[in-house]
């Protein structure tokens, strides 16, 4: 399956790493630059990270696994996030949540066996007053009902 | 002529189709030969309106809404010729629920293009700067503080005390930090102003930046917001090439350039101190207070940390003068609170109106009541860190100190409202989960008390052992409030007590005793 991301590639990483190194308090901005090259942010960077902006290793690493946003792995090829927040609950989120689940049979926080679909929970996308909402790809969605979620998750398979 | 066609960017207006009503919008134009030009404004906030579309007359700018893409064909003839339709409400201005705001902060959102620095200075944008720029650091501070502007990420502590004890320090290089990492559920105002009126951020920065002799600002945006943080970087660079940033500002000999940083979807990063750790490349763990950040903030240099609104209040103040401001309120909360109303609402949006105006009358006058037709039942107040208040306390004015005598806080001033379907035990427990989940871990009250939490609800909304689980739970929450070292795990009891307090059935029949005292 072709993906949009590039693979792991040490030249490109030192590349990527070299574009922001200058930066005050780099870290979280070349760990974002990771992964929107790769698609997560792959082991081998945790090191050159490290040694260009004289941290230790144990710094990056700490850095990246605080983050909710840093993936360790390649995540599936379309990104479904559910608002799972309290304005969204309000306006019916779990069960549209729940019935997300049943269409695609794995949990939020999961990846579909065929590697297409990865669910994961997001914790308000600010779009409360046209809740239920979701972001599918960077794409928001909001004023979700039973057609519309359904339509998502279909669309998300292809 | 060409017809102006206005269709707000605003995330909340793409979520439900702006785009392709766009889109709609140009083939409807391409099919009748007729030239248009489509601004993509900022949105008003009349989110059930949304997408709202408004064409420029001769007499103003006529809104219709909500507009989906099927709608639009018979929407651009009347648009073309003036004429009725279903969706029309009517001059924009003269929509009743945005004519009874008070639009001093949010004057100018949904109104301009977001991307001009033009549009911004035809609508007194700049003004405040520039009078700044004719002042002493001591006015303006006096100004600020005349104000009585209060933080408006949560906390409430006034901005000019703020910026005068930063003014005071002496360093090498001073820095303003502009918190735009709003997290709490239920409030979208930092992403509305960022994507409907950035230059007005990036203004009040800029002025705080004069204030206290800084040259270098940060906006911390959340990754949630692509939106907020894709206009932000726009404005920015649309400022710095009419001379607004960089060096030697509109002239001026004061130097201030301004960033863009993204957070990475850690909800604790809102917390100021935790938010210069991030800023700084590190894990968000939050730092004792003191120092304060005004003395020791970013890379341990004195900074001026704001959350957006704050920041977005200032242009007015220095343009309009202090007693403008201060005039609109009551108590000690002066000048206007953007209020979110949002969750299960008919009427949800951006509702700027002074402080002092109650729950009940923004709930069920301005609201609506909810969007489900229920009753409602309860309302949350200040995201995910607030009281759930019940009907009893609507008559609670929205102020900093009136919410804290009812044990609860305006916060952000979010407002989610649930109907009476609501299970407020499992509210409780989210409350507890998401501590759990999203706390930094450094002081133990935050990090153990939230997990021990959500295991003592499971337990009560199992029905086991009722009452001793229920007395552990108000103990858990003594020691969060009291022992944290942040508003994370010293605020999530508000939402928990209160629901215990105000909808004890929810949490399993109560004991006898109890039952006879209440």
């Amino acid at each position: 399956m072709a993906s949009a991301y590039e693979p792991w590639n040490e030249a490109r990483g030192a590349e990527i790493i070299a574009e922001h190194d200058k930066l005050e308090g780099a870290t979280l901005v070349i760990l974002h630059a990771m992964q929107e090259a790769f698609g997560y942010v792959p082991e081998p960077a945790i090191p050159m990270i490290a040694s260009a902006l004289s941290l230790s290793r144990a710094e990056v690493h700490g850095v990246f696994t605080f983050y909710h946003d840093f993936r360790h792995e390649p995540a599936g090829r379309h990104v479904l996030k559910l608002c799972r927040a309290e304005a969204c609950q309000a306006a019916g989120g779990d069960a549209l949540a729940a019935r997300a689940e049943a269409k695609l049979g794995i949990s939020i926080g999961n990846t579909t066996a065929d590697s297409r679909v990865t669910l994961e929970p997001i914790y308000c996308l600010g779009l409360c007053a046209t809740a239920p909402s979701a972001m599918l790809d960077g794409r928001v969605v909001g004023r979700l009902d039973e057609a519309r979620i359904d339509a998502l998750v279909a669309e998300a398979q292809r | 002529m060409k017809m102006r066609i206005f269709v707000p960017r605003d995330a909340g207006a793409i979520a439900v189709g702006a785009d392709e009503v766009v889109a709609a919008l140009e083939q409807a134009a391409d099919k009748r030969g007729l030239p248009i030009e489509i601004i993509r404004n900022g949105s008003r906030g009349l989110y059930w309106l949304e997408p709202m579309v408004e064409v420029a007359t001769v007499k103003g700018r006529v809104a219709y809404g909500p507009v989906s893409p099927a709608d639009v064909p018979s929407l651009f003839d009347a648009m073309a010729s003036n004429g009725p339709h279903a969706l029309r409400l009517g001059l924009a201005e003269e929509i009743p629920w945005l004519k009874r705001q008070t639009r001093l902060t949010f004057a100018r959102c949904g109104v301009i293009d977001p991307r001009s620095v033009k549009d911004y200075r035809d609508h007194n944008g700049y003004k405040g700067l520039e009078r700044a720029l004719t002042l002493t650091s001591d006015e303006i501070l006096a100004d600020v503080t005349a104000s009585g502007l209060r933080g408006r990420g949560g906390a409430g502590f006034p901005t000019g005390i703020k910026w005068k004890t930063v003014a005071q320090a002496s360093a090498d290089r001073k820095y303003i930090v502009c918190n735009a990492d709003e997290g709490d559920s239920g409030t979208f105002a930092d992403r509305m102003i960022m994507e409907g009126d950035p230059f007005v951020v990036i203004e009040g920065m800029t002025i705080a930046s004069i204030a206290v002799g800084a040259t270098k600002g940060y906006i911390y945006i959340r990754s949630e917001y692509p939106h907020a943080v894709a206009a932000m970087n726009a404005a920015i660079t649309a400022a710095r090439r009419t001379g607004y940033l960089g060096e030697g500002i509109v002239g001026s000999s004061h130097n201030f350039d301004l960033e863009v940083r993204v957070g990475a979807g850690a909800y604790v990063c809102g917390e100021e101190t935790s938010l210069l750790e991030s800023l700084e490349g590190r894990r968000g763990i939050v730092r004792a207070k003191p120092p304060l950040p005004a003395h020791k903030g970013l890379f341990g240099r004195p900074t001026v940390i704001n959350n957006v609104l704050s920041f977005a209040a200032i242009p007015f103040i220095l343009d309009n003068g202090a007693k403008a401001y201060a005039d609109c309120g009551m108590g000690r909360s002066r000048g206007t609170m953007p209020i979110q109303l949002a969750g299960n609402i008919k009427n949800g949006g951006l509702f700027e109106v002074a402080f002092g105006i109650t729950l009940g009358e923004l709930i069920d006058d301005v609201g609506g009541g909810t969007a489900s037709g229920r009753p409602v039942r309860a309302v949350q107040v200040g995201g995910p860190l607030g009281a759930y208040f019940p009907r009893a306390l609507f008559d609670t004015p929205f102020d900093y100190e009136a919410f804290a005598a009812r044990d609860g806080l305006i916060g952000h001033g979010g407002i989610v409202v649930f109907d009476d379907s609501v299970d407020m035990a499992k509210q409780a427990r989210f409350a507890m989960e998401f501590c759990a989940v999203e706390s930094c871990g450094k002081c133990t009250p935050c990090r153990i008390g939230s997990t021990r939490g959500v295991e003592t609800i499971d337990k009560i909304i199992r029905g086991e052992r009722t009452s001793e689980n229920l007395a552990v739970v108000e103990d858990l929450c003594n020691t969060m409030k009291f022992g944290s070292l942040c508003a994370l795990g010293g605020f999530t009891p508000y939402p928990v007590l209160s629901a215990l307090k105000h909808f004890r059935e929810d949490f399993g029949p109560a004991p006898a005793t109890l039952q006879a005292a209440e």
